[in-house]
């Protein structure tokens, strides 16, 4: 049922008189100043010819009805395959940019499996391992933040905000760079780990902290009250509650991880990032890999969200009216 | 050691308290109480709020800390000792205003829990003496259900079931029908007085006046951090001597019937 206060905007989507009187006049003005960047709308109206006053107007009246008879034919559907279509509209414009480029599918084809098996394992154990570092960081740094030692404390939010506070580029360097000043030389990937792991675990500690206190205080006196241990009280009582409250930031925390990983890349990890790099640099054919790069990580958040979203579901069981 | 705690516990009071004393900043919420209770004594504990009566139980098992006095449960000093705290908190069992379940266990792994953790039982036994006590409380049926799933008063039942599985040596009871609706009320107050049977002692907060007067074996009420009067439940809600005490009660009282 549909009432006028759901949550439903833009309400103009719901009222074509509005809306597209208001594009076609955009179109209208837009083609008038720029025909020649519009060659790609030809063959969706059937190869008009574009130009002259009267054929730019007619392309974009074109177009306007063009969109207005899809719209009208999506809110025919059910909800469930509005989103499905809309998803594949988009998918095709998105490809259909893509193809724009003139790419070299040969080219992509020839260098897909290296960028899958060396870059991406790559992009992917580093992530996952550096995860699992910051969320023990995380976790060691909320109850550090919300014990009562003031060491503990000063020590966490030292931490927290010198992380959080400086660039995970300059972060990436001066582990790398500067550690060996120490006289500890380490290689780039253990250094890249330990500079995603610090960084997130600065991050993830607000997390941790906001799902522990999520936590009625009840709880914790009803544990403490029936004599059990702090360590109990924190792993049986507070941390199951707290994690319906941590996973949904956590998860987001572990895709833009993936994404930040390629920073690595900088100091000669052959992740993802830097494989595309490098390999489209031999023949000149940057964009190919790029692209690809960037599928290969939409692929791979995607399937990450659906990871959580049956996460969030097992933590959130026990909730369920 | 333990030798000591076992033959101090026939002698001393299941509780004594004296000269208790506590502040919130500048605020005086307990005013050197005395307060000494024995074995099987059911006290109840009444007053308007703010006067101190949860805190003063909140104190006795370290939910809350204290300025100045002492307290003594079984005989054990109530320190800062972990020791001490844990000692004492085995002796005691709490019941809380808001029920406070751990909503992510099920019924019976909420009263099996602490038995596997604190009293060390295995998982069989831990849920075999669970729902031994949920039987008591009338709720077995619900052993595999969530709290949620629950009404207020059978939420309240299995929070007294998870205390008394513990086999404390007295409970506290803090508000425990206030956040119910009024017809689940009875079926907790008669909860409690199934556990009178086995002889428990305790120490209840409750403003259900007319409940006080068949249950309690003492009545105390309290005012600004004080106890003001201390009777059996006869004499307090007929003859009682205070002024404030008859303020109090012809207020709560009202609409209760006669006193």
């Amino acid at each position: 049922m549909h009432f006028a206060d759901n949550i439903d905007y833009p309400p103009l989507l719901r009222r074509p008189v509005v809306f597209l009187p208001l594009l076609a006049i955009l179109f209208v003005a837009l083609l008038r100043a720029d025909a020649a960047h519009w060659t790609m709308v030809q063959p969706l109206l059937g190869g008009v010819s574009l130009g002259g006053p009267g054929a730019n107007t007619a392309a974009a009246l074109g177009l306007t009805a063009l969109i207005g008879a899809n719209v009208f034919l999506i809110l025919g559907l059910k909800l469930r395959w509005q989103v499905y279509v809309v998803w594949i509209e988009l998918a095709v414009l998105l490809i259909v940019f893509f193809v724009s480029f003139d790419l070299s599918w040969k080219f992509i084809r020839r260098k897909l499996w290296l960028l899958v098996s060396k870059g991406l394992v790559t992009t992917l154990y580093i992530s996952a391992i550096s995860i699992a570092c910051a969320s023990v960081l995380a976790l060691a740094g909320a109850i550090a933040k919300l014990s009562s030692n003031g060491i503990a404390m000063g020590i966490a939010n030292f931490y927290t905000s010198f992380f959080r506070g400086i660039p995970l580029l300059m972060q990436i360097y001066i582990i790398y760079l500067g550690l060996p000043q120490l006289g500890v030389v380490i290689d780039a990937v253990p250094a890249g780990v330990v500079a995603l792991s610090l960084c997130y675990g600065a991050y993830m500690t607000e997390i941790f902290r906001g799902g522990i206190e999520s936590v009625p205080v009840g709880q914790w006196e009803a544990a403490r009250a029936l004599g059990l241990k702090p360590r109990a009280i924190m792993t049986r009582v507070i941390l199951p509650q707290a994690m319906r409250v941590i996973i949904p930031p956590t998860g987001n925390q572990f895709i833009a991880m993936l994404k930040d990983s390629s920073l690595v890349s900088v100091i000669g990890v052959w992740e993802l990032m830097y494989l595309a790099r490098t390999e489209g640099q031999t023949e000149f054919r940057h964009i190919e890999m790029m692209l690809t790069a960037s599928m290969i990580y939409w692929v791979l958040s995607g399937t990450l969200e659906l990871i959580q979203a049956r996460i969030e579901r097992h933590f959130g069981q026990a909730h369920v009216r | 050691m333990s030798v000591e705690v076992v033959s101090a516990e026939a002698a001393e009071p299941p509780l004594a308290i004296r000269g208790l004393s506590k502040w919130y900043g500048k605020f005086q919420a307990l005013d050197a109480i005395d307060l000494t209770i024995a074995e099987g004594e059911r006290l109840v504990i009444c007053g308007p709020s703010g006067s101190g009566k949860s805190t003063l139980i909140r104190t006795v098992n370290a939910l809350e800390g204290f300025q100045s006095g002492e307290i003594l449960v079984g005989g054990i000093t109530l320190t800062r000792e972990p020791a001490s705290v844990e000692a004492i908190r085995r002796r005691v069992g709490m019941v809380f205003q808001s029920f406070n379940l751990f909503p992510h266990l099920t019924v019976l792994e909420n009263c099996a829990l602490p038995l596997r953790l604190v009293r060390g039982l295995s998982r069989a036994a831990a849920d075999a003496q669970a729902m031994r006590y949920l039987e008591q409380v009338r709720i077995p049926e619900q052993a595999a259900k969530y709290p949620a799933q629950l009404s207020g008063g059978q939420q309240q039942r299995v929070a007294i079931a998870r205390a008394v599985a513990m086999e404390p040596q007295m409970m506290l009871l803090d508000e425990p029908t206030s956040a119910l609706d009024p017809e689940m009320v009875k079926e907790v107050l008669d909860t409690m007085v199934r556990l009178t049977a086995d002889g428990m002692t305790m120490v209840v907060v409750t403003h259900e006046m007319g409940f006080a007067r068949e249950f309690a074996t003492r009545v105390i009420f309290m005012d600004r951090g004080k106890i003001v009067e201390d009777a059996p439940p006869a004499e307090f809600f007929t003859n009682p001597r205070e002024d404030r005490t008859r303020a109090f009660l012809r207020q709560v009282l009202r609409g209760d019937g006669p006193a």
